[in-house]
C-alpha cells in the first residue's frame, strides 16, 4: 500500500501516552508505529494478516496492525508489546514465556504475547484448546507451540490476567 | 570451585528479556542516518540471453541509484564452494528469480513501481524443471552433463546378494521442496567509506560466509570488510547462504551511492527467490531373507539443486550417508547425484539432505515388513545397527547404543501395541481411520567427513577487567539457544556463575571464525572449543600463581581482574583438532563420516477422515539419544519445533511450481501448521553422553525433522491400506489416490495437477 496523497492529523493513545501525528490516511498502522513512533516491537512477517507478528491491541481488540489503515486508529487506545511490562516489572506472560521456553528466535514473540494477553483478558482460565485457538492467528516456526501454550497456561494459573 | 551445576540446568535465555519486551533489534528495526532502501530487479524467465534493458517511462530515473553487473569491482560471483553463481546476471539468466539489476531510493514506496518499469528483453532458451528432464539432457544447462556432484558408496559385494535373496523389494520415494519460513524475512544493511571499507549488518547464520563473499565481490582485503549479525528471527538453514547475496547487493548500492542502504525482502520475494529444501527422488532395491534380514541393496539418491551449485554437493553428501538409516547393511551400493534445473538454487534446510533420504529408507522399511510379513517393529529390530557393527561408510559404532531398548521405550511411551490393536478393531467401521506409524533413524553431528578439519574453527574466551569473561565466537543465535548454551559451557568449565559469562555479538571485527552455525555442530564442536579456550584462561592464571588449582568464583574474578589490570588484554584461543584415530576418505566415501550420531525413535498416531480426506496427527512421541542434554528447556524446544516442521513437510507444505517459479509464495497459500493443527509433541531423551562433545553433548538441531514425515506416512498407509511414497501428502492427494485407485506420483518438487 503506497501512502500517497495528503497527510492528515491522527490522534490516539499508545501505551498510555497521548500522541498526535501527521500521517497518510491509508498508511498501515504497523508502519506508523515502527517508523514514526519508533515502536519496532511489532514486526512485519507477511504483510497480509496471516502471521500475526504485527499484532497489537486496538481498543482492547487483537488486530494485525499491517491490515489497519492509520485513519481507523483515530481516537483509539493502542497497546503494543512495549506497553506490556510496567517499567522494569515484566508482565506475568513475559515472565512465563522466559521460564517455559516460549520465545526462541523471538520474532513472533511480541505478536504472540499480545494475542496471549488478549486471550487472558477475555478468558482468564483458558483450557488448552482455548489457548491453541486463541493463538492460532499467530505463526511460530521455532517452537511447535508446545512451550508457548505451557507459558500461557502457567501465566493463567498465577491468576494474573494482566 | 562452586558447587552449583550450570550445565544440564534451565538457566534463563541470555537474550530472553530483549525478546519478550520487544527491544531486540532485528535488521528491519535499525535505521541509519541518510539510509536508502534497495530493491532487486529479477529475471522473470527461467533461461535465456539478455538482449536489452530499458528504463521505462513515468519514473524519474535520475533520483535512483542503479547498479548492474558492470559496477562490481571484483569477481561477479557469490563465493561459496563453486564460483558459478553470479551476484548480478551478466548477459544470461538461468532461473526466473535471478537478480539482474539493483535500485535504491530514499523513499521505499516508489521502489516497486520502478522495479516494474525496468523492461528486460530476452532471447529465451529451453529450460529444465524436473530431475527427469535434467537427466535426459535434452539441454545442457550446467557443466557437461547437468550434474553438480556425484557420490558413490560401496560396502561389501552387492552384486552377489541378489541370488541369495528370498525377496527383492523395490520402491521409489519423493520429497518436495520446502520453504524454511522463518518469520523474519531476509534483510541486510550496508554502508561504505574509503577508510573503513564495507560494513554490513543483517539477519544471517554465517558471518564469515558473508565476509568471504564480500571480499571476493568487492575486491577488498580482509580488514576492509566487516560483517555484523543482528538479532535473527529464525533461519533453519535458510540464512546460511542467501544472506551473502543480499549483503552483496546492499554493499554494491552503498558503494555506488555513498550512503547506507537497507534491503529487506517482503514475504513474497523471500519465499520465491531464496533457497528451499532440495526436492528429491530415492530408489531402493533391497535383497532380504525370509526372516526379514537385509542382505544388501542398491540406493539411488538424486536431489534437484536448481540453477547453481551452491551447497548441493554437501547436501547430497549428508543425504547419501544417511540413506541407509540406522541399519546394518552387509552389502550396499549408494549412487547419488545432485542435478541442475532452471529453478532458483535449492539450499540448506534443517536436516540437509537427510530428511529426504531417511523418508525413503523409513517408508521402504515398512514395505519390506509388508513383503516379508513381519511387523514394522520387528523388521527394524532385525536390522538395527549395534555396537561394534559398521555403518554404510564402514564407520564402527563404538558407543553403547541399544536401539532395541530405545524402540521398546518408544513403544511403551506411545502405548503403541494396545492402541494399534484397538484401532484395527475400530477401523472396521466408521469413516475415521486411525493408525500408528514408526520411524527409527540417526543423525550425524558436525560437518561431514573431513569437513571440520577444513573448517579449522577458532574460538576465543576473554577475561575482562571486572573479572568476568566473554565468549568470542562467530556462532550465531537464531532461536536455538547458542548464546545461552555456550555461556553455560564456559561458566561450568571455569567454576563461575552463568551471570559471570557474557557472549559477544558476532562481528567479524571482534570474533574469530568458529565456522558456520549449521550442521548441528555448535554445541558439540564449538562448545568443546569454548571449553578448551576457557581452560586456557584458567591455566594462564594458575601458571602465573594468580590462582590456586582449587579456587572460588570470587578468587577467579579477582585473579582475572588483576591480570587485566597488569597486562591488558586477556584472551585465550582454541583451535579445532580432529579427534585421534578418525579417518575419512573423500574419494571412496569411506570412514568416520561423523564424530557422533544422535539416535531416535519417533511414533505418530494419526487419523484420516474419509469424508474430508484430511489427516490429523493426534499424538506424537519423539524419543532420542542426543548425548548429554545441556539445557532441558531449550533441547525440548528444539525437538518440538523440528517435529512441527516435519509435520508441515509431510502434510501441509507444498511448493507449487510453474516454469521454475514458486506460484504460492505467500503465507496465505503456502500453509504451515498453526497451534490449532498440532498434536501434543511429547519429547523424551536418553543421555548416553559423547566423548567428542562439550560435557558429553551431541548435535540436536536437525535430528527432529528427519522422523515425522515417514512416521506419519507409515501410519497413513496402515490406516488406509494404500501406499503413499511422495510428500507432501495433502488431503487432495489422498482424495485423488483413493478415488482414482492409485497413489499420485509427483515429479521432482512439482506437485501433480499444477503443471
Amino acid at each position: 500500500m503506497s501512502p500517497l496523497g495528503a497527510q492528515c492529523e491522527v490522534s490516539f493513545v499508545v501505551n498510555g501516552e497521548a500522541r498526535s501525528v501527521l500521517a497518510y490516511p491509508m498508511e498501515r498502522l504497523l508502519d506508523l508505529l515502527r517508523r514514526q513512533l519508533g515502536l519496532t516491537g511489532a514486526k512485519e512477517g507477511c504483510g497480509e494478516g496471516e502471521c500475526g507478528s504485527c499484532a497489537v491491541l486496538l481498543d482492547g481488540a487483537l488486530v494485525n496492525s499491517c491490515l489497519i489503515p492509520v485513519l481507523q486508529a483515530q481516537g483509539s487506545k493502542i497497546v503494543t508489546i512495549e506497553g506490556l511490562a510496567q517499567g522494569s516489572q515484566l508482565h506475568a506472560l513475559q515472565q512465563t514465556f522466559l521460564d517455559c521456553g516460549g520465545a526462541q528466535c523471538g520474532i513472533c514473540t511480541p505478536g504472540i504475547l499480545m494475542a496471549a494477553c488478549h486471550l487472558l483478558n477475555t478468558k482468564p482460565q483458558p483450557t488448552l484448546d482455548d489457548i491453541k485457538e486463541g493463538l492460532s492467528g499467530n505463526l511460530c516456526r521455532c517452537t511447535g507451540y508446545s512451550q508457548i501454550c505451557e507459558a500461557v497456561a502457567e501465566a493463567a494459573s498465577h491468576g494474573d490476567d494482566g | 570451585m562452586k558447587a552449583e551445576q550450570i550445565v544440564g540446568v534451565a538457566v534463563p535465555r541470555k537474550e530472553g528479556q530483549e525478546k519478550v519486551t520487544g527491544r531486540a533489534q532485528y535488521v528491519d528495526d535499525i535505521t541509519l542516518h541518510g539510509m536508502l532502501c534497495g530493491a532487486t530487479v529479477r529475471s522473470g524467465i527461467p533461461r535465456g540471453k539478455i538482449k536489452k534493458i530499458t528504463f521505462g517511462p513515468g519514473i524519474t530515473w535520475d533520483e535512483f541509484v542503479i547498479v548492474t553487473a558492470k559496477d562490481i569491482p571484483g569477481k561477479n560471483c557469490i563465493a561459496l564452494i563453486t564460483d558459478d553463481q553470479p551476484c548480478l546476471a551478466d548477459g544470461v539468466v538461468n532461473h526466473p528469480e535471478e537478480p539482474i539489476l539493483l535500485l535504491a531510493h530514499a523513499n521505499r514506496y516508489v521502489l516497486p513501481k520502478a522495479v516494474e518499469a525496468v523492461v528486460i528483453e530476452y532471447d529465451p532458451l529451453p529450460a529444465l524443471f524436473t530431475i527427469e528432464e535434467s537427466e535426459q539432457q535434452a539441454e545442457i544447462i550446467w557443466g557437461t552433463d547437468n550434474v553438480f556432484k556425484r557420490h558413490q558408496v560401496e560396502k561389501g559385494d552387492v552384486d552377489r546378494v541378489w541370488a541369495k535373496a528370498d525377496y527383492i523389494v523395490e520402491g521409489e520415494y519423493r520429497t518436495g521442496a520446502q520453504e524454511q519460513l522463518y518469520i523474519e524475512n531476509n534483510g541486510m544493511i550496508a554502508s561504505f567509506d574509503r577508510q573503513h571499507g564495507i560494513t554490513v549488518w543483517g539477519s544471517m547464520q554465517c558471518p564469515y560466509y558473508v565476509h568471504k563473499a564480500l571480499m571476493r565481490l568487492c575486491d577488498l582485503p580482509e580488514d576492509k570488510v566487516r560483517v555484523v549479525q543482528t538479532e535473527t528471527g529464525g533461519a533453519f538453514g535458510g540464512k546460511e547462504e542467501y544472506p551473502s547475496m543480499i549483503a552483496a547487493h546492499a554493499a554494491l548500492l552503498a558503494m555506488k551511492s555513498g550512503k547506507p542502504v537497507k534491503i529487506v525482502y517482503d514475504r513474497m520475494e523471500d519465499m520465491a527467490a531464496t533457497t528451499k529444501r532440495h526436492p528429491s527422488r530415492t530408489r531402493h532395491r533391497t535383497a532380504v531373507n525370509r526372516e526379514g534380514k537385509i542382505l544388501g541393496g542398491e540406493i539411488e539418491f538424486v536431489v534437484d539443486g536448481g540453477a547453481y551449485a551452491t551447497l548441493s554437493s554437501v547436501v547430497l553428501s549428508r543425504g547419501t550417508i544417511h540413506a541407509g538409516g540406522p541399519y546394518d547393511w552387509p552389502n550396499l551400493r549408494i549412487s547419488a547425484k545432485a542435478v541442475a534445473t532452471n529453478a532458483p538454487p535449492h539450499g540448506a534446510f534443517r536436516g540437509f539432505g537427510a530428511p529426504q533420504s531417511l523418508f525413503a529408507m523409513e517408508r521402504h522399511m515398512d514395505h519390506i515388513a509388508g513383503t516379508v510379513g513381519v511387523s514394522p517393529v520387528e523388521i527394524r529390530r532385525r536390522n538395527f545397527l549395534k555396537t561394534g557393527m559398521t555403518t554404510t561408510t564402514g564407520q564402527t559404532i563404538r558407543e553403547p547404543i541399544d536401539l532395541d531398548q530405545l524402540l521398546e521405550r518408544g513403544l511403551a511411551l506411545s502405548d503403541y501395541r494396545a492402541k494399534k490393536e484397538r484401532f484395527e478393531k475400530e477401523n472396521q467401521r466408521g469413516t475415521r481411520k486411525k493408525a500408528m506409524g514408526i520411524a527409527t533413524f540417526l543423525h550425524g553431528a558436525g560437518f561431514t567427513g573431513s569437513g571440520e578439519r577444513y573448517l579449522a574453527s577458532v574460538v576465543g574466551v576473554e577475561g575482562c577487567a571486572d573479572g568476568r569473561v566473554r565468549v568470542l565466537v562467530s556462532s550465531t543465535e537464531f532461536g536455538q539457544g547458542t548464546k545461552t548454551v555456550l555461556c553455560q559451557i564456559a561458566a561450568e568449565t571455569l567454576g563461575l556463575t552463568y551471570e559471570d559469562v557474557q557472549i559477544a555479538q558476532p562481528d567479524t571485527d571482534e570474533v574469530p571464525n568458529s565456522g558456520p552455525t549449521v550442521a548441528s555442530r555448535t554445541v558439540m564442536v564449538v562448545g568443546r572449543l569454548v571449553q578448551s579456550a576457557a581452560r586456557g584462561l584458567q591455566q594462564t592464571l594458575i601458571g602465573l600463581d594468580l590462582l590456586r588449582d582449587r579456587y572460588s568464583r570470587d578468587e577467579f574474578r579477582a585473579a582475572c581482574a588483576k591480570y587485566v589490570a597488569e597486562n591488558g588484554e586477556f584472551k585465550s584461543w582454541a583451535h579445532y583438532e580432529a579427534p585421534p584415530g578418525i579417518f575419512w576418505d573423500d574419494e571412496k566415501y569411506r570412514g568416520e563420516a561423523y564424530a557422533a550420531y544422535a539416535w531416535a525413535v519417533y511414533i505418530a498416531e494419526v487419523s484420516v477422515d474419509l469424508t474430508s480426506y484430511s489427516v490429523t496427527v493426534d499424538d506424537f512421541v519423539a524419543l532420542q539419544e542426543v548425548g548429554k542434554v545441556l539445557h532441558p528447556v531449550l533441547a525440548r524446544g528444539q525437538v518440538a519445533g523440528g517435529v512441527a516442521q516435519g509435520i508441515g513437510f509431510a502434510l501441509y507444505e507444498k511448493v507449487v511450481w510453474q516454469g521454475g517459479r514458486m506460484q504460492n509464495s505467500q503465507m496465505t497459500n503456502y500453509i504451515m501448521p498453526t497451534s490449532a493443527d498440532l498434536p501434543p509433541i511429547r519429547v523424551y531423551f536418553e543421555e548416553l553422553g559423547n566423548v567428542h562433545g562439550a560435557f558429553g553433548a551431541k548435535g540436536i538441531g536437525e535430528l527432529p525433522i528427519d522422523g515425522p514425515a515417514p512416521a506419519i506416512v507409515n501410519a497413513i498407509e496402515d490406516a488406509l491400506g494404500m501406499r503413499f511414497d511422495s510428500i507432501p501428502l495433502l488431503s487432495e492427494d489422498i482424495f485423488q489416490a483413493m478415488t482414482a485407485g492409485s497413489a499420485p506420483r509427483n515429479e521432482s518438487g512439482t506437485p501433480q495437477g499444477f503443471r
